[in-house]
């Protein structure tokens, strides 16, 4: 079985063939083209799977050293830990949906919404500088607007005489980072779903036109079904985006906000659980969710593929 | 049918408030440092603080390492995976697209509790902050990189080379790297400013950097928080303004961010 020059490569020594070693000859084209690929791999497995596999082995460790379910079994029973989760999830599931809908009518403002292509350019540029920022500075972009001295305040002060943080609003809760995070999740809808609008083929609409039908008809029975795959799969890229998000939470709160990503943080500084197996089980619970979130996005853009090309 | 664009402008307008009153705000916050008047003193004083300095030389290092070693790393890789090994694409991709599916603080703990402590307290060592950076910047790095060499069908223009004679050296120098440049900067440049602005890993791992230095000072004073903001975000931009400017004309990449 030759596979010289072939592109394909050995996956691995061929030890099955009931050929006698020393029946081949020392050149063979045993191929070690594999080997190309072995130093990412090592980094690979040492520093993301090793670490991945230790958070999974180590959810199951009781005190002691004993072998328990009940790690995880707290995420569900522990109030603390269930809240922990049900705000992050919560969090995540507004701005994804916040910023999807934002971010799509902006994305559809400038592609196909008849603005002039200077604006469109300007607006995708601005997207993918704005969809990288985020972190501390952002928290604090945050703050300077509409925290106690923020500009918008004090406008607003100016405008209708109220001190909206004497008044009893606060920006340091879940709407105020609900804001926050929205600022680097509807850049990224923009993002994304400017070529899947620009992928809507003028012939679909004219088609539909001369069947007689409406606008209305068009988006319900066109447009919306063709791009519902990458709406969908979007929407869940920014609920992961939003879900593992660490820096800006802790800038912006501190730990009032009882995230996930924060407990973890903390749990990573002082064992603050008290219980070294139930962050791990935390730490499982975060990776689980973003695999099932990348996993729908993958599903979403190989149906999305169909039709954009 | 052409419609009237008006909800479109109302779209835009809306978009464009929300982007630019915070960005307007931070600038103005921090220009107020002195009472009743706009000046400079916060960035003054910003700039005056020697850690400052130390903590943006620390970072500027970090990014240096990390671009390295991500290069390293995935530009043979890529290469290799293109040219000889197809079939391994999926698995490749995959590992690429991981840092998505492992967020820097679950990293974080899962490095800590695996090298952090004896018998292998490699924290006293930069290396786990590295590896973290090098992890994060995979999915930019690998992508920037193989869209480059799929768009210039790199195995023709490799296979032509042998052909005339090439050593593989040869091929890297000529005819493989001026192709990559516009990937290469693209991948460098989005590194550098994930890393500069990284907060997650420097912050959980306890070493110096330039994002929790900004989270430091925002806890001390007020006014210089934002001025070092700005200046982070002028940071970013340049970085990211940079590739949109080297790739104008490649085909478009969206770039989902990194330091959360």
């Amino acid at each position: 079985m030759a596979v010289e020059r072939s592109p394909r490569a050995d996956t691995g020594p061929r030890q099955d063939q009931g050929d006698a070693p020393s029946a081949r000859p020392p050149r063979k084209p045993f191929s070690w083209t594999w080997v190309g690929v072995v130093p990412f791999l090592i980094f690979a497995l040492l520093f993301l799977f090793l670490p991945s596999a230790s958070i999974f082995i180590r959810s199951f460790e009781g005190p002691g050293g004993t072998v328990t379910l009940q790690n995880l079994l707290d995420i569900f029973q522990k109030s603390d830990i269930r809240n922990a989760y049900k705000l992050s999830l919560e969090i995540s599931a507004t701005t994804a949906l916040g910023g999807a809908f934002f971010g799509f009518l902006l994305a559809y403002a400038v592609t196909i919404g008849g603005l002039p292509r200077a604006v469109r350019n300007f607006m995708l540029t601005f997207s993918g500088v704005a969809s990288n920022f985020a972190g501390v500075p952002l928290a604090f972009a945050f703050v300077a607007t509409m925290g106690n001295a923020g500009l918008v305040t004090r406008l607003i002060e100016a405008a209708v005489g109220v001190d909206i943080h004497e008044a009893g609003f606060s920006i340091y809760n879940f709407w105020g980072l609900s804001i926050v995070y929205m600022y680097f999740q509807f850049p990224l809808m923009v993002l994304i779903m400017a070529p899947a609008l620009d992928g809507l083929r003028r012939e679909w609409r004219e088609a539909c036109e001369n069947l007689g039908g409406s606008t209305a008809h068009y988006w319900r029975h066109i447009a919306l079904p063709i791009l519902a795959p990458t709406l969908l799969g979007t929407t869940i890229l920014l609920f992961g985006n939003a879900f593992g998000a660490y820096a800006t939470a802790y800038a912006f709160t501190g730990s009032f906000l009882n995230l996930v990503p924060i407990v973890i943080g903390a749990q990573i500084q002082g064992d603050v659980l008290y219980n070294p197996g139930l962050g791990n089980a935390m730490a499982l619970g975060m990776i689980i969710i973003m695999a099932l979130v990348m996993l729908i996005y993958g599903w979403s853009q190989r149906r999305a593929a169909r039709w954009m090309r | 049918m052409k419609r009237s664009p008006v909800w479109s402008w109302i779209w835009l307008l809306i978009g464009v408030f929300y982007f630019f009153i915070p960005l307007v705000s931070t600038l103005e916050f921090s220009l107020r440092m002195i009472k009743g008047r706009y000046t400079f003193e916060a960035y003054r004083v910003a700039f005056e603080d020697p850690y400052f300095y130390l903590n943006f030389g620390y970072s500027m290092l970090w990014a240096v390492l990390t671009i390295v070693i991500s290069l390293l790393l995935v530009v043979p890789t890529a290469f290799w995976v293109q040219l000889k090994l197809p079939k391994w694409r999926p698995y490749v991709e995959f590992v690429t697209l991981m840092p998505f599916v492992v967020p820097a603080v679950v990293l974080t703990f899962g490095l800590l509790r695996l090298y952090g402590r004896p018998p292998l307290s490699m924290n006293s060592t930069p290396v786990l902050l590295i590896a973290g950076y090098a992890v994060l910047s995979l999915p930019y790095m690998y992508r920037s990189v193989d869209a480059g060499l799929r768009a210039v069908d790199i195995r023709t223009l490799t296979e032509a080379a042998q052909s005339l004679g090439a050593d593989w050296g040869t091929i890297l120098k000529d005819v493989v790297f001026p192709n990559l440049r516009v990937a290469l900067l693209s991948g460098i440049f989005l590194t550098f400013a994930i890393v500069m602005g990284e907060f997650t890993f420097a912050s959980l791992l306890a070493k110096p950097a330039f994002g929790p230095y900004i989270e430091l000072i925002g806890a001390q004073r007020a006014y210089t928080p934002q001025a070092v903001s700005v200046v982070s975000f002028l940071i970013t931009w340049g970085s990211i303004m940079l590739i949109q400017w080297i790739g104008r004309g490649a085909r478009g990449q969206v770039q989902v961010g990194g330091a959360r």
